[in-house]
């Protein structure tokens, strides 16, 4: 039973890392239209934002990851209007691409100031609590609750709010929301600012219990790209529906089929997903 | 350019010329090693440019499929005895066969669609090769591969002689890839870059298309893959990364996308900038990223499609000029 439930709380751990990050991927893919292959790198320079910060400055867990937050918004906002905005009227393939020579620019960047050997940020809280027989250690719950306080918070903003309506309508049609008076210039950086501030959150969160290091952010970001393809492009339930359906994918599939194999689970299962239905598991109303 | 065929033979012979010359000019073998497996990353890169740069299709798996075919060559040399040309071969067609399923797959997601979703089968390969060490050594890698056997008397165990034998496959897919590229099949791929549905309505069978330009591009893949394992001699997981792939988009794209010689020319020049950035080592990215944007910014089409378009500028104004004159003339002629 114990085993059980050491899987969900895996399970649940990485799916809440994973939706956050696909949930940044996919607000940007409703303004931007393309997949920002960047979005990886966002998620590193976060790690590495609040390691710093926690490790040089002595700054508590919480201030560290509220710097990185900042830090990371404010870099993804530039790259919108250094990088993406200029781009908005190429063709895709060119966007990818500028997303591409960013994320190798980032990587680079940070593997020149800190190096490319292997960090570990340390635990903020080391307890353990135990019910009867099941036992959860307190660094996995903090992810996974402050991961959906996360979620729920930004799911109001997006519904409730008019500034985060109006994202909604710029995924939902571009033209549209330009002619009812929303700047999409103004919705394009505070989208991109949420984005980084959410990969930041989402790796901080799991630096404890992880490695820092340069290309850290690549496997993260295919995983998110998978969520965003099963969850359709652009909504914000499928990603994180998507992220825990993957957490929960390679929890148990670590413990019951292969730990050497588990990274590949999500691709086997996005592989599969697309062959039978192209268009996803939840075909989404933005296209 | 098929206007003045003497120019554009001419252009080919000095290029062919210059190759062979060259590594009689190198300073040292070390030149000449580096040119050979710039050549190597141009065939792959030429592969990639024809599923990217003619048929618009972003695939990121390229490196996989050229570890595929590397690792071909490299375990059945290695652990099956295999003689180096039979298995260089079959590189080619198996890279191939594994890119029919993949393509099958894959070819019928649009645009980041396919690009995320043969993003993930290049990390499969990736994981694959790295896991299963029972059948690819995992991550120890392929070593001792042995050199090519010498054909007649011709042997290949100087590096002088393998950077020939690479730049005679290199000059065989040139020749190959402009014949294909001016065929109908080669239009066919240009129709579907231009517009699926506009492809269709011209009676192009858009998925079948699809599939043989990524065949073609996985099996040209396969080929490089298959000689660089006879060049270098030793094979790593890490031959189907994804920034294997990134390197080849940015030959293709400084060179010129969906050119004929944008992505030859664009392998050697980034190979030797980055050889004489080896100062910077592991830091090269942050001139090379910033590169990138700065290239699909300004510079979208690459060298040969710059001046490609510039040339077509030019004689565009000298046509326009010429009639001109001519009208002038002869309304001169009509009221005199």
């Amino acid at each position: 039973m114990n085993i059980f439930f050491q899987q969900v709380l895996n399970g649940l751990t990485l799916g809440s890392v994973y939706a956050l990050v696909a949930l940044g991927l996919t607000l940007v893919y409703g303004i931007l239209h393309i997949p920002n292959f960047a979005h990886g790198a966002f998620y590193m320079v976060g790690a590495y934002v609040s390691f710093y910060a926690a490790g040089s400055y002595g700054l508590n867990f919480w201030a560290a990851m509220a710097c990185a937050a900042a830090f990371v918004a404010v870099l993804s906002v530039l790259a919108d209007r250094l990088v993406f905005h200029p781009l908005r009227h190429s063709p895709p393939l060119h966007d990818m691409i500028a997303a591409i020579g960013l994320l190798l620019f980032l990587e680079a960047v940070v593997q020149a100031i800190w190096g490319a050997e292997f960090h570990r940020m340390p635990a903020p809280y080391t307890t353990i609590l135990r019910f009867a027989d099941l036992t959860a250690p307190v660094s996995r719950l903090l992810i996974i609750g402050a991961a959906f306080v996360l979620m729920i918070a930004l799911q109001v903003f997006l519904r409730r709010t008019t500034t985060g309506s109006t994202i909604v309508a710029m995924a939902q049609d571009r033209e549209g929301a330009s002619l009812v008076g929303i700047d999409p210039v103004k919705v394009s950086m505070l989208t991109f600012a949420i984005s980084g501030a959410l990969a930041a959150i989402a790796a901080t969160l799991f630096a404890p219990i992880n490695l820092i290091y340069p290309s850290m952010g690549h496997l993260v970001i295919m995983k998110a790209f998978v969520i965003i393809i099963l969850g359709g492009m652009g909504s914000i339930p499928g990603a994180i529906v998507g992220g825990l359906l993957i957490g929960f994918a390679e929890a148990f599939g670590a413990f019951y089929i292969s730990t050497a194999y588990k990274d590949i689970i999500a691709f086997l299962l996005l592989v599969a997903i697309l062959s039978l239905r192209p268009q996803g598991l939840f075909p989404s109303e933005v296209r | 350019m098929s206007a003045r065929p003497v120019a554009e033979y001419a252009f080919y012979a000095l290029l062919v010329a210059g190759a062979l010359v060259f590594p009689f000019l190198a300073t040292n073998e070390y030149q000449v090693y580096v040119m050979a497996l710039a050549f190597i990353w141009a065939i792959a890169a030429m592969g990639l440019n024809l599923i990217v740069g003619y048929t618009g299709q972003l695939n990121l798996a390229h490196a996989g499929f050229m570890a595929i075919g590397a690792y071909t060559t490299g375990l059945l040399t290695v652990d099956y005895g295999v003689p180096f040309w039979l298995a260089l071969l079959l590189s080619g067609p198996v890279a191939a066969f594994l890119g029919f399923f993949a393509g099958i797959l894959s070819l019928r997601l649009k645009t980041h669609f396919f690009s995320i979703f043969t993003l993930c089968v290049g990390y499969i390969v990736y994981l694959v090769i790295e896991k299963w060490d029972v059948v690819t050594h995992g991550t120890v890698g392929v070593i001792g591969i042995p050199a090519p056997s010498p054909i007649g008397p011709i042997s290949f165990d100087s590096t002088r002689a393998l950077y020939f034998m690479v730049l005679a496959f290199l000059v065989a897919t040139i020749f190959f890839k402009r014949r294909l590229v001016r065929s109908l099949v080669g239009r066919s791929f240009m129709a579907i870059r231009n517009s699926d549905e506009l492809a269709e309505a011209l009676g192009i069978n858009l998925m079948r298309t699809k599939v043989v330009a990524f065949m073609l591009s996985t099996f040209i893949a396969g080929l490089a893959g298959g000689l660089y394992a006879g060049f270098v001699r030793f094979l790593g997981p890490d031959l189907a990364r994804e920034y294997h792939t990134f390197d080849m988009i940015a030959f293709v794209l400084v060179g010129g996308i969906g050119t004929l010689m944008g992505p030859v020319l664009g392998a050697i020049s980034i190979t030797w900038l980055t050889q004489s950035l080896q100062f910077l080592e592991n830091y090269r990215m942050i001139v090379f990223g910033p590169m990138l944007i700065l290239l699909v910014m300004f510079m979208p089409h690459g060298i040969i499609g710059t001046f490609g378009r510039w040339q077509a500028r030019r004689r565009e104004k000298q046509m326009r000029a010429s009639r001109g004159a001519g009208r002038v003339g002869a309304e001169a002629r009509a009221h005199g």
